[in-house]
């Protein structure tokens, strides 16, 4: 078993008006095996974390820690963290001319694996994976993600996550601008990944839909950087009926 | 919140165009690379430059025009260039060591040529010839004031002849390696010659130091098929104009590569000219502009006659303050010239902060009796995100960037089809990007 151990967590970012301060304190522990919701408003911080664990420049870590069974995760850089087995589900992948998927996912894969996948069984599995991802075989000589749907860039997201096998995978808001269908194919794609077996999931989401797909062992709430509430999936279930507007009035009685 | 909105709106219709993220489409920007100065300059100058046009056109055809451009062998006949023009306005004179001022206070073109070294299949003949040779001119003319300066100074040419009904594959390549003689301002001329159904691949393999004007005459002969590649990989202090004028052939198919990789300045001047019916081009450039690197491209294709075909990719990636790459590409469809299919495309990719690349793509059409004409060019800057996406994925960062230059530059690369080129080219590569310290 692995542990991905966020403690007291601070994250600001710089923007015109100066320093923001993100994230307050965010404490959170996930094990392999377990699937964590992170919910929230916009603006409350999830997918600030998301970033700060995968390693995003823009984001500054004032204070707290991360690590990956024990091992100092700040101190990595981007890449090394994936090596380490961390793995972030874009909200928004970016395109990048001149690379095929083909030679993107390989040249992946071997900085992940260390080596070089066996051509012919890596082949197969890609082929594999991307049909149970109803992603059509011609995407594979196409550049990453260029002029890809919305749809089209979450599955190869998941295409990603099946291939390269992480220990700890964080999904940014996969389920934003998904049909329902999509939905589905994403969240079969999760879950195989899960049932495969040693997956820790952090499946950052805005609406409780994807949670009747992808079911979670804890939920939190985040709210104004920091998490106001913590659960199991029944509070998936209360936070679809009330919504979070329970929090945001509190936070402003507070204030 | 409308305006946002409209902002979306713009952005959707932008992409659904089919570009690549962080590309944007580049639109023609006016140059302050040689700024107005003295009475020369500016409008005057423009105007003037049509004075004596010797090749059609003339009065009330604009400068942007190529259907009105001065051709001509004499020096006389073009003005001095003042940088404002059409033609030169992206180029820094200062840097072309005299190349442009020619027969000017004094200023001559009197340097060794470079030195030509030889390898060939035996059935193509090379020969050094003196300037009275009556093949020289017979498949160009200057289009500007540097070459003709070029034409009016060279000494002996070399000629290289692929005998008719040659049939040199891609291994029997012809290769002249030219090895600068210094930087005492020279002028070269080169001319490759198919001759009737002649097969075969010519390289001519710029090294050396040099400050060199040059003319490259490509003729083509009716039926022949040939490869011609051009490289520049001098030394950097190298300055090279060199002005490549192909006469296409009935039925004739030529492919022209371009590879601009070493040299302060480069200037690279492709012309293509249709003799008879049926003819086909096709233009590949490829160059690597580093810091404080001038490369400059320009092509011409002159569609006058019916059923002919052209297609253009150039691409080319930008690292290091002051990198500047420049690709013009003029498309001229003449009223005459039915049936013609055109296409031609240019992408830059810019590495890092400090580069800039301009592209400029002319589209004259005079006849709508056409099979097709287009034109594409984008400029995408390798971003942060770009590389925050492969490092997440476990890629090192200097292997990402490594990875996205060689895809981007590969599609030229697999076009040459010359197999020992393309090794060395993918090397070159390699190499560039090593020296950017990526």
């Amino acid at each position: 078993m692995s542990t991905l151990e966020i403690k007291d967590l601070h994250v600001s970012i710089v923007t015109e008006q100066g320093v923001k301060a993100i994230l307050k304190g965010v404490s959170l522990t996930i094990n392999t095996g377990e699937t964590h919701a992170i919910m929230g408003p916009n603006g409350s911080g999830k997918s600030t974390l998301a970033s700060t664990i995968a390693g995003h420049p823009r984001y500054t870590v004032d204070s707290g820690s991360i690590t990956l069974d024990g091992e100092d995760v700040l101190a990595m850089s981007v890449d090394q963290r994936a090596r380490a087995g961390l793995f972030l589900a874009m909200q928004y992948p970016v395109e990048i001319p001149g690379v095929t998927m083909t030679n993107f996912l390989r040249t992946a894969k071997t900085a992940i694996d260390g080596e070089a996948p066996k051509l012919r069984t890596w082949t197969k599995d890609v082929k594999a994976a991307m049909a149970q991802l109803r992603i059509e075989p011609e995407f594979a000589e196409r550049n990453v993600n260029e002029g890809f749907s919305g749809g089209e860039k979450k599955r190869h997201e998941i295409l990603q996550l099946e291939l390269l096998n992480p220990k700890f995978a964080i999904l940014d808001e996969t389920d934003s601008g998904l049909d329902v269908d999509a939905l589905k194919v994403v969240s079969e794609g999760v879950n195989r990944t899960i049932a495969a077996g040693g997956l820790g999931t952090m499946l950052i989401t805005h609406y409780t839909r994807i949670l009747r797909y992808i079911k979670p062992d804890f939920v939190h709430v985040f709210v104004d950087g920091n998490i106001a509430e913590q659960g199991g999936p029944e509070l998936a279930d209360r936070l679809e009926a009330e919504g979070y507007d329970r929090y945001l009035d509190e936070e402003t009685a507070t204030a | 919140m409308t305006e946002l909105t409209q902002e979306q709106a713009t952005d959707n219709k932008v992409w659904s165009q089919g570009f690549i993220k962080g590309m944007t489409e580049e639109g023609e920007s006016l140059s302050e690379i040689n700024p107005e100065s003295g009475p020369l300059g500016g409008s005057a100058a423009k105007a003037h430059s049509h004075g004596g046009d010797s090749h059609g056109g003339g009065v009330g055809i604009p400068d942007s025009s190529r259907a009105g451009r001065l051709t001509s062998y004499k020096l006389a006949d073009f003005p001095a260039i003042t940088g404002r023009e059409e033609d030169w306005r992206f180029t820094p004179l200062k840097r072309l060591r005299g190349l442009d001022r020619v027969g000017i206070k004094g200023q001559e073109l009197t340097g060794a040529a470079p030195a030509v070294d030889v390898t060939k299949p035996d059935a193509v003949t090379v020969e050094t010839v003196g300037r009275d040779d009556a093949r020289i001119g017979k498949a160009g003319i200057p289009e500007d004031r540097v070459a003709a300066a070029a034409w009016e100074n060279f000494t002996e040419a070399t000629i290289v002849t692929l005998p008719e009904e040659y049939l040199g594959n891609s291994e029997d390549v012809t290769t002249l390696t030219l090895t600068g003689a210094g930087d005492t301002p020279a002028a070269a001329h080169i001319m490759v010659h198919a001759k009737k159904f002649a097969t075969g691949v010519v390289v001519l393999d710029h090294r050396g130091t040099a400050v060199l004007s040059e003319n490259v005459e490509i003729l083509v002969e009716d039926g022949a098929n040939l490869t011609v590649v051009s490289i520049q990989d001098w030394n950097d202090d190298a300055v090279h104009a060199s002005a490549q004028h192909i006469s296409v052939g009935r039925d004739a198919k030529v492919k022209h590569v371009v590879v601009n990789l070493g040299g302060n300045l480069l200037r690279t001047t492709p012309s293509a000219r249709y003799t008879g019916t049926g003819g086909e081009v096709e233009m590949y450039g490829l160059y690597f502009a580093d810091a404080g690197q001038h490369l400059e491209q320009r092509l011409f294709v002159d569609h006058s006659t019916k059923n002919c075909k052209s297609r253009v990719t150039y691409k080319g990636a930008l690292q290091g303050d002051g990198a500047h790459a420049v690709w013009i590409g003029d498309v001229l469809i003449r009223k005459q010239a039915e049936g013609t299919d055109t296409y031609e495309m240019n992408r830059n990719l810019i590495l890092t902060q400090g580069a800039r690349a301009d592209s400029v793509p002319n589209l004259e059409i005079e006849t709508g009796m056409i099979e097709g004409a287009g034109h594409a060019s984008a400029t995408g800057r390798f971003d942060d995100e770009q590389l925050f996406y492969l490092q997440a994925r476990g890629i090192q960062e200097d292997v990402a960037r490594r990875l996205v230059v060689r895809g981007f530059l590969n599609e030229v690369i697999q076009h040459i089809k010359v197999p020992a080129l393309e090794e060395r080219l993918r090397d070159a590569v390699e190499r560039e990007l090593a020296a950017g310290s990526l």
